[in-house]
């Protein structure tokens, strides 16, 4: 057996290759990174519409009379405040406080929670959250009863409604309903990682294909293109949301990430939570922070940053955001230079190259 | 597509020579490989570069790759449009978008890259 054949594949996989996109190793998912170029699916979801198939991401469907309390006591925001059909982001530690993963919690009943996970953390996470489970309530690994597919961008709206008899106007940001879409059974929920308006549409594997067509159908007229994870990257990189593996992993806290807003330290005990208070009360010794390149050049993931000649953090993610037409990236810095406006060096391939930390994120749409 | 009169490598530049001077570039299938282009580093004027040798790089919004040197030689001219359009080395690669000229130090260099037809059977082309 050669090394490709022990990816996975999404239900769509056959239709990205007859699309002709260029299909990368992603997570151990075989994974379309692009179809006919990066900055043409970037700029569809900034000024129209882009499709992604993110069916490798992960889902995890807690049940039960405890639901709400083993969700609370496994993730650092509070469920408790979720109305059902709302969403939020949310965080998934270890007890040192470092990030097992970062998550979107659905409140899809008083008793029913479902969670959207990374495809490459989603046996961990579950496993996780199975050992930590004393309560009257059960976990699901549900990802292989789920394709998913994003619709994003200006036009996404239009694009879904289209599709379905349910009103999505009145659907808020991170809210969802459950309804029928392209004549099937789906979970239709107004998130995205593109910081764009859009849509993240839950169907059944084997009716993803038929979906996807669907999709398009309706989107001919707004001249809709399929987009790959490497838009997908930048999108999300402009919008700074986090990408575990890069702005969070074991090693980070959600302080350091600055996604304390995702930290209820008010709330009742959560894993992690006695770490984070203790590092709370030292105060944070590192924070990541934005930054635009002055000098030529990109500084790319893992790329070291110094200030005044010493080694002050690193590159999260890093490179050109399309949409403002500079160079940036995410950087961890210690606390006392994590404010805009610090001049720092981005080493690229031995060469110091002057940048300059900024505000986030990078980009914000017009509400 | 690809020029009979160029001289190709493993690593997908391109050497056009003329008389002592040899015009550097990437080919067609590279650029296709890395996608949209948005940034070339070149080495100043005068630089001494050696065949096989990493001389520049060529950053598509995803990574970075270095460029290999087909020939030894010393830097008479860097392609200067690709600093501030350095997306017309997808639209390109064999013409406009050239990267570097070089004084080519050993011609012997040269019959030991691939022809036109060696190269397209290289890429499967």
């Amino acid at each position: 057996m050669n090394e490709s054949a022990a990816l996975q594949a999404t239900p769509l996989n056959a239709t990205h290759r007859k699309l002709g996109a260029k299909m990368v190793d992603f997570g151990g998912w075989d994974m379309p990174v692009q179809y006919k170029g990066i900055l043409d699916e970037h700029k569809a979801v900034r000024t129209g519409v882009g499709v992604f198939d993110v069916s490798h991401m992960g889902e995890l469907v807690v049940r039960g009379p405890q639901a709400l309390d083993l969700v609370n006591w496994i993730a650092t925001n509070d469920a408790a405040k979720l109305k059902t059909g709302q969403i939020h982001y949310s965080g998934l530690l270890y007890e040192h406080g470092g990030f097992v993963d970062d998550i979107l919690v659905h409140k899809v009943a008083d008793d029913e929670y479902f969670i959207c996970v990374n495809a490459s953390n989603q046996d961990k996470d579950f496993a996780h959250i199975e050992a930590a489970n004393t309560f009257q309530a059960t976990v699901e690994n549900a990802g292989a009863r789920y394709a998913q597919i994003a619709v994003q961008g200006p036009k996404a709206l239009a694009v879904c409604q289209k599709l379905t008899a349910t009103d999505l106007a009145p659907i808020r940001y991170y809210w969802f309903v459950d309804g029928e879409f392209a004549g099937v059974s789906a979970r239709i929920a107004r998130t995205g990682y593109t910081g764009e308006d859009g849509f993240e549409i839950y169907v059944r594997p084997d009716e993803a294909v038929a979906v996807w067509e669907a999709i398009f159908e309706a989107g001919a007229e707004f001249g809709i293109i399929p987009c790959g994870l490497g838009a997908r990257n930048t999108l999300r990189l402009e919008a700074k949301m986090a990408l575990y593996g890069h702005e969070i992993d074991a090693t980070i806290s959600p302080l350091e990430a600055d996604l304390a807003w995702m930290v209820k330290l008010d709330k009742p005990g959560f894993i992690g939570k006695a770490a984070l208070e203790e590092q709370k009360a030292a105060g944070l010794s590192r924070k990541l922070c934005g930054f635009e390149m002055i000098g030529r050049g990109i500084g790319r993931d893992g790329y070291e940053i110094e200030i005044d000649g010493v080694k002050a953090g690193w590159v999260t993610s890093g490179g050109p955001a399309p949409t403002l037409g500079k160079n940036v990236g995410l950087c961890y810095l210690p606390i006392a230079n994590a404010v805009p406006g610090q001049k720092i060096n981005v080493i690229i391939r031995g060469v110091a190259v002057e940048a300059v930390t900024v505000p986030t994120p990078f980009y914000k749409r017009a509400k | 597509m690809y020029p009979d009169n160029y001289r190709y490598t493993k690593e997908h530049e391109w050497v056009l020579v003329e008389g002592d001077t040899g015009t550097i570039g990437i080919t067609h299938h590279a650029q296709g490989e890395l996608g949209d282009i948005v940034y070339v580093d070149l080495p100043k004027v005068g630089t001494e570069i050696a065949q096989h040798s990493t001389f520049g790089s060529v950053e598509s919004v995803k990574a970075v790759s270095d460029i290999y040197s087909p020939v030894s030689g010393e830097i008479l001219a860097i392609n200067d449009i690709l600093a501030t359009a350095p997306e017309k080395l997808n639209a390109d690669p064999h013409g406009d978008a050239w990267l570097v000229k070089v004084k080519l130090k050993d011609l012997s260099e040269i019959p030991g890259l691939m022809t036109a037809a060696d190269y397209k059977n290289y890429i499967g082309a």
